[in-house]
Parts: C-alpha cells; sequence; structure tokens
C-alpha cells in the first residue's frame, strides 16, 4: 500500500506542468464557488435581517385568522400575559405590540387609505430600526399623545410636514366609527418604497382608545437574540400558548410565514444560483475528465509494462485513483483556502455595488454588500467538485482494465 | 497548405480531437443555454411589467407621476387625440384612463387601493385586464355600476360576483365621492399584488365619480414591438411640447427594472468569462499534452526546415479548427436545448411569492438573444486562441535534435 502511494506521488510530479494545471482548474472552481456561495448567503442574511429589523421581527403572535385576512374583531385580547411568557424565554432579546386599522387619513387637500399602526414607543424601539430611520422631526414618545410618525413617501402624497395635522376615519373594533385628529411628529425613509409609501404609526394607547380595542392588539412582535434561536422560541411559544383560552386560538408565526416572498425569493436565488454552480462543475469536470483520459492515453505503454512484470489492473485502477484524489484535494485544498480568504476580505470591507442601489434598497440592503463565509459554502462547493472529479477519474481508471499487455506495449 | 495540413492533423488522432471537441461543445453549450434561461427571465420580467396597466409608454400630465391626484389630469384630450393618430406608428395601439387612489369598502372589510377607469374593448393588447376576465363579464364601454376585481381581493374581502362595493375618493372639488358599486367579474394576473391592488370601472362612470367632466389621467400606448419606444417618445414629447404633458416609456416608468436590465449584461459576461476560464484550463492542458505527444515530430519538421513560425502558426490553426467546429457544436446543442425548454417553459409556481417578489411570470421561457451569442462565440474562440498560444510557441520551440532524441 505505502508503495503505491509514494508510486502515485511521485507520477503525479513526473509531469508538473500538467499536474499544476490540473490543479488549477480545480482549485480556480473551487474558489468561485467558495465565494459566490458566501456571497449569496451574505446577502440572504443582510435582506432578512433588515425586514425583520425594520418591521417584522422574527416571531408574531397573532390571532388565527388575522395573516389573511387582517380583520380588526381577530385581536390578542390580553398581550400583557403574552409579555409575561415572553421574559420568561432566555433568547427571547426584545418585544412589542402593534395593533392596526385600515382608515382613510385626509390631510387638508389629499385624502389617502393606509394601514394604521398603533405602536409602544419603549418597547418598539427596541424591535424596529424606524426610530434611526427618523429624517426630519422626532420618534414618538409618549405612548398616549394624538401624534403620528409618517412614512416619507407617504407624507409627500399627503403634502404634510412635521406639525401639520391629519385627520383619521377609520371603523373600529365593535363596529363603530374611528376618528381622530394626529400631529406629525416624525417622517422616516427606510428606502423600502413600498414601506414608506404606506406607513403611519400612532401611540398604542391612542390607538386603542380611537378603535376601541380594549386593551387588545394584533400583533406581539418578537426579536429573537439570533436567526438560530428562532426556531426553539417558536417551539417554546407555541407551547406556552397553546392552554390559554382567548375568543380567537392564538398562533405563532416565523419570519418565514410572514414574509413567503421573502423566504420564496431567496429560495428562487439559491435555485437559480445552483443551477450556475451545477453547470461550472460540469465544465470543470470535463476539463478535467480530458486531462485524465489524456494522460492515461499517454501511458499505455507504461501501464502494459507494469502488467507484464505482475501489476494486475486492480492494483493500476488503484494507482490511477489515488493521483487523480490526490490532485483533486491538492486543488480543493487551495480553492477553500483562497475563497476563504477572499470571502473573508470582503467581509471585512464590503464589496461596493452603488450602481445597483435602485433594485438593492427596495431590497433593504444600502451601499455596500457582505459575503458571510460559513461552514456550509465553504464545504459545498468543493465537496462537490470532489464528488464530480472522483466520478470523472473513474472512466479512465476503467479503461485500463480492458487493456492487454502486449498490444499496450507495442501501443504508440 | 496550412489549412490542409491542420485539417489533417486534427483527423490524424480522432480521440484526442473528440476529447478537446467535447470540453469546447460544453463550454459553448452551457453560455448559450443559460444565457437563455435568464434572458428568459428578464423578459417575462419586462413583459409583466409592461402588461401591468404600463404599456410601452405612457402619457400623462407631467406633475402626475410625483403626485397621482386627479388635479394633474389631462384636459385636452381631442388636442391629444389628434397627436397620437399622427405620431403613432402602424400597429400601434392606445388607451385612455383614469387612475386615482381610492378607499374600497364592504360590510367587513377595507382597503386602499386603485381605480382604473378604462375603455374595456381598448385594453386588448395593451394590458392584461383586455383579457384576464375570467369569472362574470367584461365591462361594458357605458356600464354605469359595474365594477371589476381581482381574484385575491374577491377572497380577502369575503365577497362575490354580484355583491356590492363601496367606493370612496377625493374628486376634483376636494370633496369626498363616494359610490357603491356591484361586483360583475373577476380577474387574475400575474401577480397576488395586482389582483389586490386594481379595481376596474368604465372610463366613463369614472369620469362622472371624481366629477371630471372631459380630462382623463393616462394614455397607455402599446407599439407592435418593443424597440421603438424611445423614438416614439421622443417624437411624442416634440408635439406635446408646450402642452404640460409628458410621454415616457417603461423604462422611465419602472426605474427598477431599466436599474435591473443595466447590471444584468455585466453580470451575464462576468459568468461567462468564469465558466471559460473553467474551460480554458482544460483546453491549455490538453492542447499542452497533444503538443508534447507530437514532440517527435515537430521536431523533424524542424529538421527538414520548417521554420518556428511556421509550426506556430501550424498548431494556432489546428486550434482554431477545434475552437469553431466545438462552437459550432456547442451552439446546436444550445439552441436544442433552448428550443426544447421553449415549447412548455419552465413552471416556477413552486416558487410563486418569491417570483412575485421579482416581478417574473409564472412560467419561465428561455429566449435567445443574438448579443449574448455572439458574445459567447466570441469569448470562446478568441480567448481560446489567446491561451492555445502557449502550447503553440512550446511546439515552435522545440530543437530538432533534442525532440527527435525523445522518446
Amino acid at each position: 500500500m505505502p508503495i503505491d502511494i509514494t508510486m502515485a506521488w511521485r507520477n503525479i510530479w513526473r509531469n508538473p506542468r500538467r499536474t499544476l494545471l490540473t490543479v488549477a482548474a480545480i482549485g480556480f472552481a473551487s474558489t468561485a464557488l467558495v465565494f459566490m456561495l458566501s456571497f449569496q448567503f451574505g446577502v440572504y442574511d443582510t435582506m432578512i435581517n433588515s425586514s425583520v429589523n425594520i418591521h417584522a421581527g422574527h416571531l408574531q403572535i397573532q390571532a388565527k385568522g388575522y395573516k389573511e385576512k387582517m380583520a380588526m374583531r381577530y385581536a390578542v385580547a390580553d398581550p400583557v400575559r403574552m409579555g409575561n411568557l415572553l421574559n420568561g424565554i432566555d433568547d427571547v432579546k426584545s418585544y412589542t405590540y402593534r395593533a392596526e386599522g385600515f382608515s382613510m387619513l385626509s390631510s387638508s387637500d389629499r385624502t389617502y387609505g393606509v394601514l394604521v399602526t398603533g405602536i409602544d414607543p419603549d418597547k418598539e424601539k427596541q424591535v424596529s430600526t424606524i426610530k434611526s430611520l427618523v429624517r426630519k422631526g422626532e420618534y414618538l414618545s409618549s405612548s398616549n399623545a394624538y401624534e403620528a410618525l409618517v412614512g416619507s413617501l407617504l407624507a409627500a402624497n399627503l403634502k404634510v410636514g412635521i406639525g401639520d395635522e391629519i385627520t383619521i376615519l377609520g371603523q373600529a373594533k365593535d363596529g363603530s366609527v374611528a376618528a381622530s385628529v394626529v400631529t406629525v411628529k416624525g417622517i422616516f425613509t427606510s428606502g423600502i418604497d413600498e414601506f414608506d409609501r404606506s406607513t403611519v404609526q400612532i401611540p398604542l394607547k391612542t390607538f386603542q382608545e380611537v378603535y376601541s380595542m380594549d386593551g387588545a392588539v394584533h400583533r406581539v412582535v418578537v426579536v429573537c437574540k439570533s436567526l438560530k434561536s428562532v426556531s426553539m422560541v417558536k417551539a417554546a411559544l407555541a407551547e406556552d400558548i397553546s392552554g390559554i383560552d382567548e375568543k380567537y386560538e392564538l398562533k405563532v408565526f416565523d419570519w418565514m410565514e410572514i414574509m413567503p416572498g421573502l423566504l420564496q425569493s431567496i429560495q428562487m436565488d439559491l435555485i437559480s444560483g445552483f443551477i450556475m454552480y451545477i453547470i461550472l462543475v460540469i465544465v470543470v469536470a470535463f476539463s478535467i475528465l480530458n486531462t485524465f483520459l489524456m494522460a492515461v492515453f499517454e501511458r499505455t505503454r507504461e501501464f502494459g509494462v507494469l502488467m507484464a512484470i505482475g501489476a494486475e489492473p486492480g492494483r493500476i485502477m488503484k494507482l490511477l485513483l489515488i493521483e487523480s484524489i490526490t490532485m483533486t484535494s491538492i486543488g480543493i485544498f487551495l480553492g477553500m483556502a483562497l475563497g476563504s480568504v477572499f470571502s473573508l476580505y470582503f467581509q471585512k470591507h464590503g464589496i461596493d455595488f452603488t450602481g445597483a442601489s435602485e433594485i438593492m434598497n427596495q431590497m433593504g440592503i444600502s451601499g455596500l454588500m457582505y459575503p458571510k463565509l460559513t461552514l456550509l459554502s465553504l464545504f459545498t462547493g468543493p465537496m462537490a467538485v470532489l464528488f464530480i472529479t472522483s466520478v470523472a477519474a473513474l472512466y479512465p481508471a476503467l479503461k485500463v482494465k480492458s487493456l492487454r499487455p502486449v498490444e499496450a506495449i507495442s501501443y504508440n | 497548405m496550412f489549412v490542409q495540413m491542420a485539417w489533417r492533423n486534427i483527423w490524424r488522432n480522432p480521440r484526442r480531437t473528440t476529447v478537446i471537441l467535447i470540453a469546447v461543445v460544453i463550454g459553448v453549450w452551457s453560455m448559450i443555454f443559460l444565457g437563455a434561461l435568464m434572458r428568459g427571465m428578464v423578459d417575462g420580467m419586462i413583459k409583466n411589467g409592461i402588461s401591468t396597466l404600463t404599456g410601452h409608454i405612457q402619457i400623462h400630465h407631467e406633475g402626475y407621476r410625483k403626485d397621482p391626484v386627479i388635479d394633474n389630469s389631462m384636459l385636452d384630450v381631442d388636442k391629444l387625440d389628434a397627436v397620437l393618430t399622427e405620431v403613432l406608428p402602424e400597429g400601434a395601439k392606445y388607451a385612455k384612463r383614469i387612475r386615482v387612489n381610492t378607499i374600497a369598502s364592504n360590510a367587513r372589510h377595507s382597503a386602499g387601493l386603485t381605480l382604473v377607469g378604462i375603455e374595456p374593448e381598448k385594453e386588448k393588447g395593451i394590458s392584461f385586464i383586455g383579457e384576464g376576465v375570467v369569472e362574470g363579464r367584461l365591462l361594458k364601454p357605458d356600464e354605469k355600476r359595474g365594477i371589476i376585481i381581482g381574484k385575491a381581493l374577491l377572497d380577502k374581502f369575503e365577497t362575490k360576483i354580484g355583491r356590492k362595493l363601496l367606493i370612496m375618493t377625493q374628486d376634483t372639488q376636494n370633496e369626498i365621492a363616494s359610490k357603491s358599486f356591484k361586483i360583475v367579474g373577476v380577474f387574475r394576473a400575474e401577480m397576488e399584488a395586482t389582483e389586490k391592488n386594481f379595481v376596474f370601472i368604465s372610463l366613463k362612470s369614472a369620469k362622472k365619480l371624481v366629477k371630471l367632466n372631459d380630462g382623463i389621467s393616462e394614455v397607455s400606448i402599446s407599439l407592435a414591438e418593443r424597440g421603438m419606444e424611445g423614438e416614439v417618445a421622443e417624437k411624442l414629447n416634440a408635439q406635446l411640447g408646450s402642452t404640460g404633458l409628458k410621454a415616457e416609456t417603461w423604462k422611465e416608468l419602472i426605474p427598477m427594472l431599466r436599474a435591473y436590465l443595466e447590471i444584468f449584461d455585466g453580470f451575464m459576461y462576468i459568468w461567462y468569462l468564469v465558466v471559460f476560464t473553467a474551460m480554458g484550463f482544460g483546453i491549455v492542458n490538453t492542447t499542452l499534452m497533444a503538443v508534447f505527444e507530437r514532440m517527435r515530430e515537430f521536431g523533424l519538421l524542424k529538421a527538414l526546415g520548417m521554420k518556428p513560425s511556421w509550426i506556430l502558426r501550424g498548431v494556432l490553426t489546428e486550434s482554431l479548427f477545434l475552437l469553431v467546429l466545438g462552437a459550432f457544436l456547442g451552439n446546436v446543442l444550445g439552441f436544442i436545448f433552448t428550443y426544447a425548454t421553449a415549447q412548455t417553459g419552465i413552471d416556477l409556481s413552486a416558487l410563486a411569492a418569491g417570483a412575485e417578489a421579482w416581478g417574473l411570470s409564472r412560467t419561465l421561457i428561455p429566449v435567445v438573444v443574438l448579443k449574448d451569442v455572439f458574445m459567447a462565440n466570441f469569448m470562446v474562440v478568441v480567448l481560446g486562441m489567446v491561451v492555445s498560444a502557449y502550447p503553440a510557441v512550446k511546439a515552435a520551440r522545440f530543437t530538432p535534435v533534442e525532440a527527435m532524441m525523445m522518446n
């Protein structure tokens, strides 16, 4: 056995130029795969975090039916009880309550229909980044003032500025008319047009009074300590609330259920990415297969001689496979090292995508993008290369089996 | 002579040639096929964007896009008609619309959405609503109380055909106008967001609702073919000059799509380069091996008096044959794959919400763009020649004695 390995090693370096080129091809593909996957994962992370942080949170507790119909009556009647439950779960970072009602918003000369959200300013600022996005005026301060925080595009549509009054007219939870006047306290810009065009927030207590909510809310929004702990917290919460007897059954949803579009666009990007990677791996596999195949043709005489002096075909096959796996391993190792170096460098410094900022903004990404090197992005690509080059190496190795020593020696 | 020698050399060792050819074919095939898939994706996005009430060109009052309210309407419709008839090329269609933000409500639900007053018979071929009604009936041109809403909105509002829908909006006098409509038809669109955000009534009843006697808020134009819209919009703007109206193409109307198109080309060519590099290592390696295998032959040729530059030229000619032949076969294979998938398209409905976030259609149909095909072939043949220069130079440098002593 050790003799085979020594022979294989010497064979590899008998033609250093060929070996280096082969190793370089494998190394290049592995580097590209590691870097591209890390890049994709990094972008997904940014996308998820920005959506989670601006508004959605990692988890939400809602009454069953609210997510589909968004009707006022599907409410969480006792939010404080939820809060107490959440205080008892370790991995919960922060949480807040929100209530929503579709209403007509009128300024002095414009009217728009918008979903009005009631938020608890103290709790909300630990959950959402909106406070830091306020460009004009200030964030909401107390939980029962008659003031509003408005998205910049909505403010422009309504033609309102700081200090202007907005009339809210909607339907309360009990079916009566909900009407009130609030003053614009702050205007924010998230960069996501859809969100800036359709968001107006007022203090939760004010909301509950105007819409006769009787202390109820529509969403309990939870942020966990990390993305990884979400499923654990979800399971714990689901168990805790299963015993609670409210008018409407309570349910816990994670960010994937709250934003199915985000999850699916990530899946779609992954799938189209994978198609590209598979094609790249196939192209590499063929160029490796070619090299191995040519090498075997070139060495037909040599194999004939080996066989004539008593080497079995199986042993020659083993020799060839050791050679190709060694070369592949060196290439993959180099690729993983280089790919990690690139990924880590840009993970620290970011990649400038300002040219595409119009698109990126809408996904909640601004300016720089950061790859994220994970075990998955480090190993997936190179392992695929290892697998497919091993398969590719099998074919030339099998060719050896059909060699006849006499013919092989006289082969030219 | 060179050509003939090179051609014969290639086929002297068919096995070696086949091996190199396969590498080139696979590379070119992947470039053409993947390119077509990605172009198909973008094309779907554009088509989707255009048919979702955008059209190739739209004309608005110049203040409308910033502030889409009824005050920013186009009042001189006769003049507009005259300009349109004069400027629009053959095969172009246009439809007039009134578009306002409204609040729709029934007993249980309310939502803010866009009310569009349309000329139902003219929307065919311009926007999806012309053929999008799947249940109930289309609007009639003089429809007074009928309204068409999306399937998704119908479900959300827990209502059905025949029921009422209350529409509230702001009219030209800044008063709240409200009217109850009867749902007469249900439409489906590529995207759920479209089904939720738009409701349609006849242009006539929209005018009455907002008290706009003869004005409209937009004209949507569909040309016979995409590609001329820039030119036509320019002509329209020249004619509309002083009227305060402005024609804009879909590229200006959906800036996101334009931005996407702009980075797309770059992205694609980088991808081509990555594939080529992967393939290039294989080409260099196999050609190099082929050259070394023929070392004796080159030595002999040199001993017979052949100049190094001739050998260089000979090897390069062989490479060129291989690359061109491989590229040709790769193209054929790529086209066959593209054609086969284009028959049914690739179903993306399993990822509908994701596709929607990207503005894609539910089926992906690959599209071949000449520019990409040219770029792929150009890259493979030209860069292929560049990398085979290395083995060719090696071959030219063998000294006769050394080379013939080999083996």
